[in-house]
């Protein structure tokens, strides 16, 4: 079975992250990166699928330079081999455009026929959690999303997904599209062994021409939405101080009635 | 606050694969073993315990046997390499650097003086990230004079007389009995690299023999209740003539006293880049508590008294990871360097005992207390330059260098 993991390289949420003045888009540059952490648990499943019924994890991203560093901790990982699109005309792209072009590079990596594709529940940057079900639109394939359980059958794939108040068992007919909760397992370190190896693996390295896309589909220009204004979290104010004279109970109370927590 | 988080300590290396290694070093560090230190140090200080699961995600990871060669399933690393992923280690749980330290230490013998079919047999194991060794030298009454042990291995009438060395399980050729004291990992390890005398000859009658965890005959005392490093457990091994192979007898009789030396000599470096790590943490809290605590409207870092006594942990700190580096350049180029590594092994341990000491002051009241680390690292600090050689012993070591 062929495996496809898509993969975002994320500004390190432990970093002091910021958006670039010039068109308010996520700097990308000047803060350290990493795969995203979400997406790690989408590379550990993948990669227990195909160490237990055979098969080729490709792991596939997009992004600039820096975002090969995604693609190499998943080789490191264990996947067997990359993707990395990369072309400054995307920079900017939104959801729909990224979708767009994730979907040609998978359908070009397996020759159009992906047998189960796996994705993150979202990224730890944009965290829109959309990507999936564009991704899964535009491959003309089931999706079974926010699995925290994945089973592999007889031509089809079973998930669990938690609730708030239940849990559903989805099935879905395979080739599907899968993307995977924080819960589902607890993803690997790669190993020095794994670090070593890794450096042989295939990484393919595609922009939009190669992949047959036009720079006017996709990019900053084009997207659907815009970031008009960004302003900084205000620093945490100081908290109320109470002094306990015998009603200190009471006036908890109170404080905690008025933001209709009581 | 966080304190100590990120340690953006600038490393140079030998090879490409150093960068990828502290990579995943340091995302090990950052997501087992900080969260975990200050609960599980507290824990193993009123009762034991043990971060069993730790050395198995280093194992998996396949840190635990980076400096041994790559054909029996180490990383084939140069020691330069090695001793700045246990210094990144020590940063965050000085405890598990030294268990990494110690664990390395116990596969020397086979690794520099087993023969080809005990590498074979043995190595595997030990350096498969799943076993754990300890290292059983001290005595009660041998410490820094290591040739009074009394530990004896005896001839154990016609079994395996070790010829032919093929490391298959015969009868027992040797039956060891005595008692080894301050053994790291006591009760947990899967070895228990041994030396024991075979013959009276003081410091040429010792031989060096790899005794199973499992083996009867083994027990251990009960642990020691310590200032710190509580999470490396230290008991006694008691060997009540535990039954051991020819086959697991590494080196000739009488040739184990130069095998503990020169073992020594590696786990020195390792105990110097562990100190090193432990000293640049206390210095980092030290540092961020200067710059953020203020008195007399202002921060405390901004008096030149304070700001100096910063300047000199810095210098200790990087004189000690300079002295353990070049020791290590020294082994990893084939030269001797026994020297180097007890000076680097004395000036990193007292540079941890005085950084600890000093970064305390800096916090003041608040340093002594358990709120913030640098009691505890200040207490760690100490065993530090006592074991794997006291420094007193280096300094024996150093001169006789020196003197010829």
């Amino acid at each position: 079975m062929n495996i496809v993991v898509c993969v975002k390289h994320v500004p390190d949420a432990q970093a002091d992250r910021g958006f670039n003045e010039s068109d308010n888009t996520v700097d990308r540059a000047g803060v350290d990166g990493l795969l995203s952490e979400l997406d790690e648990y989408a590379v550990e499943e993948a990669l227990k699928l195909a160490e237990a019924s055979g098969g080729e994890v490709t792991v596939v991203t997009i992004g600039p330079d820096q975002a090969a560093d995604a693609v190499k901790k998943a080789l490191q990982m264990g996947a067997d081999k990359g993707v990395h699109v990369n072309d400054e005309a995307i920079h900017g792209s939104d959801a729909p455009a990224t979708s767009l072009i994730l979907a040609e590079a998978i359908k070009k990596a397996t020759d159009g026929n992906p047998e189960l594709v796996i994705t993150g529940m979202a990224s730890t940057d944009g965290t829109m959690g959309v990507v999936p079900a564009m991704l899964a639109e535009r491959l003309g394939l089931p999706q079974v999303t926010y699995a925290s359980e994945l089973t592999l059958g007889d031509g089809k794939v079973t998930i669990r997904r938690d609730n708030d108040a239940n849990t559903e068992t989805i099935e879905a007919s395979l080739p599907a599209l899968v993307s995977v909760t924080d819960q589902i397992n607890e993803p690997r370190y790669p190993s020095f062994k794994g670090i070593m190896a890794a450096k042989k693996k295939p990484v393919e390295s595609w922009t939009l021409a190669d992949l047959g896309i036009d720079a006017g589909q996709v990019g900053l220009a084009n997207a659907w939405t815009k970031v008009v204004e960004i302003a900084k979290r205000p620093p945490r104010e100081q908290g109320e101080i109470v002094k306990d004279e015998g009603d200190g109970g009471t006036k908890l109370a109170e404080f905690l009635a008025a933001r209709k927590f009581l | 606050m966080t304190y100590s988080a990120s340690m953006a300590v600038q490393r140079l290396f030998p090879t490409d694969e150093g960068h990828d290694l502290l990579d995943l070093t340091r995302e090990v560090v950052a997501k087992e073993l900080r969260p975990k230190v200050d609960a599980a140090e507290a824990a193993a200080a009123l009762g034991e315990e043990f971060p069993t699961d730790i050395f198995r995600i280093l194992g998996r990871a396949g840190l635990l046997s980076l400096p041994h060669p790559e054909e029996f399933g180490g990383g084939g690393q140069p020691y330069e390499v090695y001793l700045q992923v246990v210094e990144e280690i020590a940063s965050a749980w000085m405890s598990v650097a030294v268990g990494v330290s110690v664990h390395s230490l116990t596969a020397f013998p086979v690794t520099t003086f087993g023969s080809p079919a005990q590498r074979e047999a043995l190595l595997p194991g030990m350096l498969s990230g799943h076993q754990l060794g300890a290292y059983g030298l001290s005595e009660p009454l041998a410490g820094s004079d290591v040739a009074a042990m009394t530990t004896r291995a005896t001839r154990d009438g016609a079994g395996d007389d070790g010829a032919g060395d093929d490391g298959a399980t015969d009868d027992p050729a040797y039956r060891i009995r005595g008692r080894k004291a301050w053994i790291s990992h006591a009760g947990h390890a899967d070895y228990y690299t041994t030396f024991a005398r075979t013959s009276d000859a003081r410091g040429r009658g010792i031989s060096c023999f790899i005794v199973p965890g499992d083996a009867p005959g083994l027990s251990f005392g009960a642990p020691e209740k310590k200032m710190g490093l509580h999470c490396d457990t230290v008991r006694e091994v008691i060997y009540e003539d535990v039954p051991v192979d020819a086959a697991r007898r590494i080196g000739d009789e009488g040739q184990g006293m130069p095998i503990a030396l020169a073992a020594l000599d590696a786990g020195r470096l390792g105990i110097a880049a562990a100190a090193t790590g432990l000293a640049q943490s206390a210095l980092d809290v030290a540092v961020a508590y200067a710059k953020e605590r203020e008195q007399f409207g202002r921060a405390i870092a901004s008096n030149q008294g304070l700001a100096f006594l910063i300047a000199d942990l810095e210098a200790a700190v990087l004189g000690a990871r300079a002295a353990y580096l070049f020791a290590a350049r020294l082994k990893d180029a084939g030269r001797p360097y026994g020297k180097e590594a007890a000076v680097a092994k004395l000036l990193a341990t007292d540079a941890a005992m005085r950084v600890t000491t000093d970064a305390i002051q800096v916090l003041g009241g608040a340093g002594y207390t358990q709120d913030f680390p640098v009691e505890r690292y200040f207490r760690e600090a100490k065993v530090t330059q006592i074991f794997e050689g006291t420094n007193q012993i280096q300094r024996l070591v150093i001169s006789r260098h020196a003197l010829g």
